[in-house]
């Protein structure tokens, strides 16, 4: 009787090698803008003391008294130290529709349709949710 | 010597719980400070905090630090302890909580991955399926979670977290259900696989009543959307006791599972607006710094009363979040 093969799948290994260096770049990058933004080396968009003071209330009273932008409109604000540590954030919220690409051309040459299909569909909704494209549902 | 080792497992249990005792006691105090400054802000007198801005992040940050050691301890994940804990005992925001606890358990999940992949004790096959609808429907739940009051949140909220702590206590998983026969859903997927024990003992497993398994997924999918939680409470006894994979891949896939999941549900927060890197980012790496530490100490002891402390900490958090949100 044949030994059952323990070996992870080329596929799987190819995520876990994407994600090792994407999430490690990530949480290192999220220091690094920490660190310049708490220091003060890059001024913020809301001041220290607007932040702690909204911290308390919904984020719609947060978002409006500091004229806070929504969905990607970070992105424009990245020569603000609060803004820039969004992309360390933007990276580990990424990294899984990165990983999921390889994924799909393996599932296709291995002519495995369906698992070819559940990954597709998979990076749409993340994409989706990533997209803002549905919002408004904060008060 | 051996006495010696039960005594230090004994003094590092009682240490750590009477850490955390002090500072879920000194956070409550100060807790009530912080609200009561929020509320004479609210009603515009326009003064400020008296606390220094880099006060609650530098507190928040140990604080993290000692849940993720606590959290690995007890064999729960970091989210399910953050939301409760922080929204009750610190003057933030239950949205911006909701943020970071995703943000929380979706690093701590992507940083396990790729061991758990490499070692096929989490398993893409098992994985992927599971993800769509738990994703798909994650998103549901945080819009869900944005657009409800407050105070409904709060008593789901609370509910939830009592109803997880009465889990963690009755739940008992099995090493490696038996499955006679896989069902048609399963095998059609093909989800199945094989993994190496320490012991060199090679551990087949296919899954059971995968259809009803998958449908539980939406229910998850929406709970950890809607309150910031992470899952793996609720993951880990459907791909165990219902579906029938072995605890240690039901374990590795459902950590896996949660970089899958939390991942939608934070970029509604994210877009939303409802991550204050402020707070946020001390959270994770507090959280993170405290897992890294709770992993070797798990190595040398397991202090079991450490899980039913925990249990009792939901207990405790959950009833408070019911309180506030029935306001008493």
């Amino acid at each position: 009787m044949n030994r059952p093969d323990t070996n992870a799948p080329a596929e799987q290994i190819a995520y876990a090698n994407i994600l090792f260096y994407g999430c490690w770049s990530g949480l290192a990058l999220m220091i690094v803008t920490y660190a310049l933004y708490v220091t003060g080396i890059m001024d913020p968009y809301v001041s220290m003391d607007l932040v702690t003071k909204f911290w308390s209330q919904p984020v719609g009273e947060y978002l409006t008294q500091n004229n806070v932008p929504t969905g990607w409109g970070w992105a424009t604000l990245l020569n603000k130290g609060d803004f820039l540590n969004f992309l360390g954030i933007a990276l580990l919220g990424g990294l899984t529709i990165v990983c999921y690409i390889p994924v799909i051309f393996a599932y296709l040459k291995k002519k495995d349709m369906a698992y070819a299909i559940i990954s597709l569909l998979e990076v749409l909704v993340l994409c989706f949710a990533a997209s803002g494209i549905v919002g408004g549902g904060a008060h | 010597m051996k006495l010696n080792k039960t005594w230090m497992r004994i003094l590092g249990g009682v240490g750590l719980a009477a850490l955390l005792l002090a500072t879920l006691a000194w956070a409550d105090n100060n807790t009530d400070i912080a609200n009561e400054a929020a509320k004479q802000m609210a009603e515009a007198t326009g003064a400020p905090s008296s606390m220094p801005w880099w006060a609650w992040p530098t507190i928040l940050l140990f604080f993290c630090f000692v849940l993720g050691i606590i959290a690995v301890l007890a064999g729960v994940g970091g989210g399910v302890l953050f939301v409760p804990l922080v929204s009750g005992f610190f003057p933030f925001h239950l949205d911006f909580v909701r943020g970071a606890g995703l943000l929380v358990a979706l690093a701590g999940a992507l940083a396990a991955g790729p061991g758990l992949l490499k070692r096929n004790l989490a398993s893409l096959r098992l994985a992927l399926p599971v993800a769509l609808i738990a994703s798909s429907c994650a998103i549901v739940g945080a819009f869900l979670g944005l657009a409800l009051p407050g105070n409904v949140v709060q008593i789901c909220l609370g509910g939830t977290i009592m109803g997880i702590a009465i889990l963690l206590l009755t739940s008992k998983n099995t090493a490696r259900p038996v499955v006679t026969k896989q069902d048609a859903l399963g095998l059609a997927l093909g989800i199945q696989g094989a993994y190496l024990e320490a012991n060199g003992e090679v551990v087949e497993w296919k899954t059971h009543r995968t259809l009803p398994g998958l449908l539980l997924f939406i229910i998850i999918g929406i709970m950890a959307g809607m309150f910031g939680l992470g899952a793996g409470w609720a993951n880990v006894p459907v791909l165990n006791l219902l579906m029938g994979a072995p605890l240690k891949v039901a374990v590795g896939t459902s950590k896996f599972l949660l970089s899958i999941t939390d991942t939608s549900a934070a970029w509604v927060y994210l877009n939303q607006g409802c991550v204050i890197p402020l707070m946020a980012i001390p959270s994770i790496i507090g959280l993170m710094m405290g897992s890294f530490v709770g992993v070797r100490l798990l190595a040398k002891a397991k202090p079991a009363f450490i899980r039913y402390m925990v249990i009792g900490v939901l207990l405790f958090a959950g009833g408070k979040a019911l309180a506030k949100g029935l306001g008493f």
